[in-house]
């Protein structure tokens, strides 16, 4: 028996080197160690031993047949490893190719810079405010220190709807609004969609949007005004970005003032962007007009502030260097997929 | 407003150059618009006397002239008409250029050698208000004698910078030549000096010659007149046209002339009567009657209301106060007396006539801003000064003074403390005060105020903030150092809504659409468009008195038809798939006519187009928002016809009892308008009803610990059950363990009965404490069954 089973073992240690499948594998497992298999059938014959020599063939039997459980399993192991690295190599793919398209869309360049003034604000301690607007004659210029019949109604060609309602030509409005339901301090951003009665071209249109601030509350100063918004230019534009306050004249201010930055495009060297000054306004500010204060039921003996505004629409042209405010609402897809 | 440099040299010191002038204006509050210079690009042309003239030898049309610059003579080949001996012309040399940067070369024309050009107006730029006879078809003749070789920029007036101020409707005293004299000499430190106004007159008396009685003194505080006689209507001297055309006013004859020189020198508008036209040789100045009538100078019939001033002799209007004179008293080339007028009017009178008629003027426009009282007073005796000098006539001693406003000094105290206060400053009160001085306040320190006596012409100050900003731009605004307010530091944040609309934006551009911004205004005619025709259908809208055109009229209601317009735009243009959304303001008047403010709504628009697009790619699109605002769970889409879209594949979004929406596809016909042919599907959202309603609040439930169980079920209901109410029965009747429910096939075909379709759910049961047992789900899957049974009639498959 010992060499019967000597001879089954060197027979099929070389079936196994031979083999080269793992269903060859799992065929050469169950003809050699399975319920009929060989050693198996040889085992039975085991009864017909001695009993000395019973434990000796059994131990080399269950030796054997160790060996080539190990043996299977590494050639198992084997077989496996060279049909995955075939796998991979038959899955190569060309990974130059175009990708799947995901669609995203993209927030209209208005919004994007809308929250990044926001954010600026926010950052200083502003509340956004919000206000109709479809608004009473009141509110956009009684209260703001242009009275009914006052040239300087002609600055803001005003929509009208009935003699006393209007669409609203500036944020301003709404700054007595806030300032009528809450005391001082307030520090509130105001944008929003303004109305005037120009003819579209590129640089104009009927429809348009500003963002607003006013700061009240006590010793407020000019020299806070410009700090502030010397921060926000920063912020903005870049932290080289210089600015500049030209008097000027607004009815709800006193002192008035324009702020240009320092051209983007040049730097203030000068260029057609800036016109050669190397300067761009943005924006007209002062000292809240005593008037006004006491219009939002504020006394200006106690308190004073500064308001500021800009428009939206040409700070995102300036920004993007877009050259005609009309593609803002034309909303071609190919347009706002650059922003 | 235009202003001539030379001219402003009169009153005022100058010497920087224009450039740095007008940036120091600038930077004082008067804004420099633009600096222009008429003689620009001409260089070497000269005033030359054609001597002769001779026939070109070789060409009919062309003529040799001898022309003589006083060193040297030229010959010069031209083929102007109007070349005559003797005339003084515009000789371009050599090497000269003109405007546009062409440059003069002597060269030969047909043979004979020409040393340069004789120039017509328009070869040097020029038109008749910079030169009558310029614009002729011809040589400009000069009709002055000027020296010979004189450059013709100095002869023409032309070497002189005009500099545009941007005057704010605050300062018309700047609306004149002294005004921004004095404005310069401040701003440069330098003397001002007003001219001289001395009148000899001394023969007769205004008063024997005419009258003046004022019937509104309310709408006219002061009337000044006087009266000029044996008047010469003739063309006023060159300096002065040449003063009016740079400064933008056409000159017209020597009197009108001189009125029109004093509102430009010294921003008081003036008038100048045919004395003789004058019935009653009497002005009245009073209100209209309702329906009066006057022809204007400008020929137009002008129909009046009784709140108009106009100015009157006894029997009829003969101008508009303030705004523009009568034809009727018009001077004309035989006017022998005239009557000067110089008032102050009321300005919202002015004003509110003007814009009435629709007429303004260089008058009406400075009127309206609130003139000096004063001023009246020393214009009148300064037009009469220069009628002297001029000799255009006689001018009658005295002068017809009807004053019934205050020519009291105005004082004003204010706190210089407060000055600093205001601006972020430390100044002493004495170097306020040197600064008022300059601008002609009387200063008085006393302790910690300021005495102010307001100069006349300043119209605008009226308390410590116009002190403060008169200090500051002079000082210098930066000067003043920046700073950040102190106090206590505040709380920057957004609202509920703001937070929420930003984060719907991001969800929105997640699932792959651009937002877009569309105008708030459309027309009225855009609800037949969109297919809503019956008029009982069409909402109240508000109305825009005065739109830029009827398409633009009214405020919308609804953000469909400007969606439409998007996607159709993309369309035209090529592009095969867009997908878009907007959060606008929808405007729902309460009532018309309108006597309060409108609700302003906020809506959501989608629209979007696509290759194998449907239905469903939006529905997707606003579960997705839904589930994102914790509202798909008590969301129901139920179906309804609505003119603008497809009647089978529309949907009102309910959550609870609140309709908050409709998703649909448009009608093939409402798309067909919009020249898109494919299928279009949008929605509208009422963004106010989703925002109150979202839960935003988050909160961790534990993961589920043991497995569900699923089991699937293939019902066979009619055809025209609807999913919604199917699911809505397998939860009522799946109880509590019931976890999921998913629709995964809908098949009507060979198997199926006719009218009847298939539906296949694989529904998911799950208990927190226990796996359930087959037994438990059974139970449950069978009452489902029956009650889909009893409830729809659906049978299992």
């Amino acid at each position: 028996m010992q060499t019967k089973l000597e001879q089954i073992r060197k027979e099929a240690q070389d079936v196994l080197d031979k083999l080269d499948s793992l269903d060859g594998l799992n065929n050469f497992r169950i003809e050699y160690l399975g319920k009929k298999g060989k050693l198996t059938q040889i085992l039975r014959g085991m009864g017909n031993l001695s009993p000395e020599e019973r434990p000796k063939i059994g131990q080399l039997a269950n030796e054997i047949r160790t060996y080539l459980e190990e043996r299977i399993e590494i050639k198992r192991q084997l077989l496996e490893e060279e049909a995955l690295n075939q796998r991979l190599k038959d899955e190569t793919i060309d990974v130059t190719m175009p990708g799947k398209t995901y669609h995203r869309g993209k927030l209209h360049p208005l919004s994007i810079v809308l929250n990044e003034i926001k954010d600026i604000f926010l950052g200083l301690g502003f509340e956004i405010a919000e206000g109709p607007e479809v608004e009473l004659d009141y509110y956009n210029f009684e209260a703001l220190n242009i009275p009914k019949n006052h040239p300087a109604r002609d600055t803001q060609d005003t929509f009208y709807i009935t003699e006393n309602i209007l669409l609203r030509t500036h944020t301003s409005p709404t700054q007595i609004r806030v300032m009528e339901k809450q005391d001082p301090p307030i520090k509130i951003i105001v944008p929003g969609r303004v109305y005037r009665s120009d003819a579209v071209d590129a640089t104009h249109s009927p429809i348009f949007h500003q963002v607003e601030g006013l700061v009240i509350d006590k010793n407020i100063t000019m020299g806070d005004l410009k700090g502030t918004l010397d921060v926000f230019a920063k912020e903005m534009f870049g932290h080289r970005t210089r600015t500049q306050f030209r008097p000027h004249h607004f009815p709800f201010t006193e002192p008035s003032a324009e702020m240009d930055v320092s051209c983007t495009t040049c730097d203030g060297a000068g260029c057609r962007v800036c016109s050669y000054t190397g300067w761009i306004e943005i924006l007209g500010a002062g000292m809240v007009h005593p008037k006004v204060l006491m219009y939002g039921g504020i006394d200006p003996e106690k308190y004073s502030g500064f308001a500021f505004g800009m428009g939206l629409d040409r700070i995102t042209n300036l920004k993007y260097g877009i050259d005609d405010i009309r593609l803002l609402f034309e909303n071609d897809i190919r347009f706002l997929d650059q922003f | 407003m235009l202003v001539p440099l030379k001219w402003l040299k009169e009153y005022v010191d100058i010497d920087v150059s224009a450039e740095e002038l007008a940036h120091r204006m600038t930077m004082t509050g008067s804004n420099v618009e633009g600096i222009h210079r008429k003689g620009e690009g001409i260089e070497n042309v000269v005033v030359g006397k054609i001597l002769t003239i001779e026939p070109h030898p070789n060409a009919d049309k062309l003529v040799v002239c001898n022309v003589d610059t006083g060193t040297r003579q030229y010959r010069i080949v031209t083929g102007a008409p109007n070349v005559e001996a003797g005339q003084l012309v515009p000789v371009a040399l050599d090497g000269a250029t003109l405007p546009g940067g062409h440059k003069i070369n002597r060269s030969k024309i047909r043979g004979v050698e020409s040393w340069g050009m004789l120039c017509s107006g328009e070869e040097l730029g020029l038109t008749d208000e910079d030169y009558p006879g310029a614009e002729i078809d011809g040589i400009l003749v000069l009709k002055e004698e000027y020296p010979l070789g004189m450059d013709i920029r100095e002869a023409l007036g032309l070497d002189d910078d005009i500099i545009e101020f941007e005057i704010t409707s605050n300062r018309p005293d700047c609306l004149s030549v002294i005004g921004i004299a004095r404005e310069a000499a401040v701003t440069l430190d330098s003397s001002f000096r007003l001219p001289k106004i001395e009148v000899k007159a001394g023969v007769g008396d205004v008063n024997t010659e005419a009258a003046v009685k004022v019937k509104d003194p309310d709408l006219c505080p002061r009337y000044c007149a006087r009266v000029v006689k044996d008047v010469k209507i003739a063309p006023s001297p060159r300096w002065m046209q040449q003063r009016l055309s740079a400064a933008g006013i056409r000159p017209i004859n020597n009197i009108v002339d001189i009125t029109n020189y004093v509102m430009l020198e010294m921003g008081q508008p003036m008038h100048a009567f045919d004395l003789d036209k004058l019935t009653g040789k009497t002005i009245v100045v009073r209100r209209a009657y309702d329906g009066e009538k006057l022809v204007t100078l400008d020929d137009k019939e002008r129909l009046l209301n009784d709140n108009m001033l106009v100015i009157a002799d006894t029997e009829k209007a003969i101008g508009l106060a303030g705004v523009m004179g009568g034809a009727n008293t018009e001077i004309s080339d035989d006017t022998r007396n005239v009557l000067l007028e110089s008032a102050t009017f009321d300005r919202g009178s002015i004003r509110m006539t003007a814009k009435t008629l629709g007429l303004r003027s260089e008058s009406s426009s400075r009127f309206e801003k609130g003139l000096d009282i004063n001023n009246a007073r020393a214009a009148i005796d300064r037009a009469a000064q220069l009628i002297e000098e001029l000799d255009a006539g006689t001018v009658v001693e005295g002068v017809i003074d009807v004053c019934n406003g205050s020519l009291d000094d105005r004082v004003l105290e204010v706190s210089w403390k407060r000055i600093n206060e205001l601006l972020g400053l430390d100044l002493s009160p004495e170097i306020m005060g040197n600064i008022l001085k300059k601008l002609e306040f009387k200063v008085e320190i006393k302790g910690d105020n300021l005495e102010l006596v307001i100069p006349s012409f300043r119209q605008d100050v009226e308390g410590v903030a116009d002190i403060a900003e008169e200090v500051a731009r002079i000082y210098g605004y930066d000067k003043i150092p920046m700073t950040l307010m102190e106090g206590t530091v505040s709380r920057g944040r957004r609202t509920r809504k703001q937070k929420l609309i930003d984060m719907v934006k991001d969800v929105l551009v997640g699932s792959g659409l651009y937002e877009v911004v569309t105008y708030s205004f459309t027309s009225p005619r855009v609800y037949e468009t969109i297919g809503i025709t019956d008029p009982q259908d069409i909402p109240k809208t508000v109305r825009i008195a005065n739109p830029l055109g009827e398409d633009q009229s009214i405020m919308r209601t609804t953000q469909i038809p400007s969606i439409l317009e998007v996607l159709s735009r993309n369309r035209n243009r090529g592009l095969p798939l867009c997908q878009v959304f907007e959060i606008g303001t929808a405007f729902l008047p309460k009532s018309l006519p309108l006597n309060e403010l409108p609700e302003e709504k906020s809506i959501l628009t989608i629209g979007e187009y696509g290759p194998g697009m449907d239905y469903y790619d939006l529905k997707g699109k606003i579960e997705i928002l839904l589930k994102f605002l914790g509202l798909l769970n008590g969301a129901e889409f139920v179906p309804r016809v609505h003119p603008t879209f497809h009647p089978g594949r529309t949907a009102i979004l309910k959550l609870g009892s609140a309709e908050a929406g409709i998703i649909g596809e448009i009608h093939p016909k409402v798309a067909e308008n919009y020249q898109l042919e494919e299928r279009v599907i949008m929605a509208e959202l009422d963004l106010d009803i989703l925002l109150d309603m979202a839960k935003d609040q988050r909160r961790y439930r534990p993961l589920p610990k043991y497995p569900a169980v699923t089991r699937d079920l293939a019902l066979v209901v009619s055809k025209d059950t609807l999913a919604g109410q199917v699911e809505r029965c397998i939860w009522e009747f799946g109880g509590e363990l019931l976890e999921k429910v998913e629709l995964f096939d809908v098949y009507a075909g060979s198997q199926i009965p006719e009218g009847y379709k298939s539906m296949a759910y694989a529904l998911s049961y799950r208990a927190a404490d226990r796996t359930l047992t087959d037994e438990e789900v059974n139970a449950l899957h069978d009452s489902i069954v029956k009650g889909l049974e009893k409830t729809l009639g659906a049978k299992l498959r």
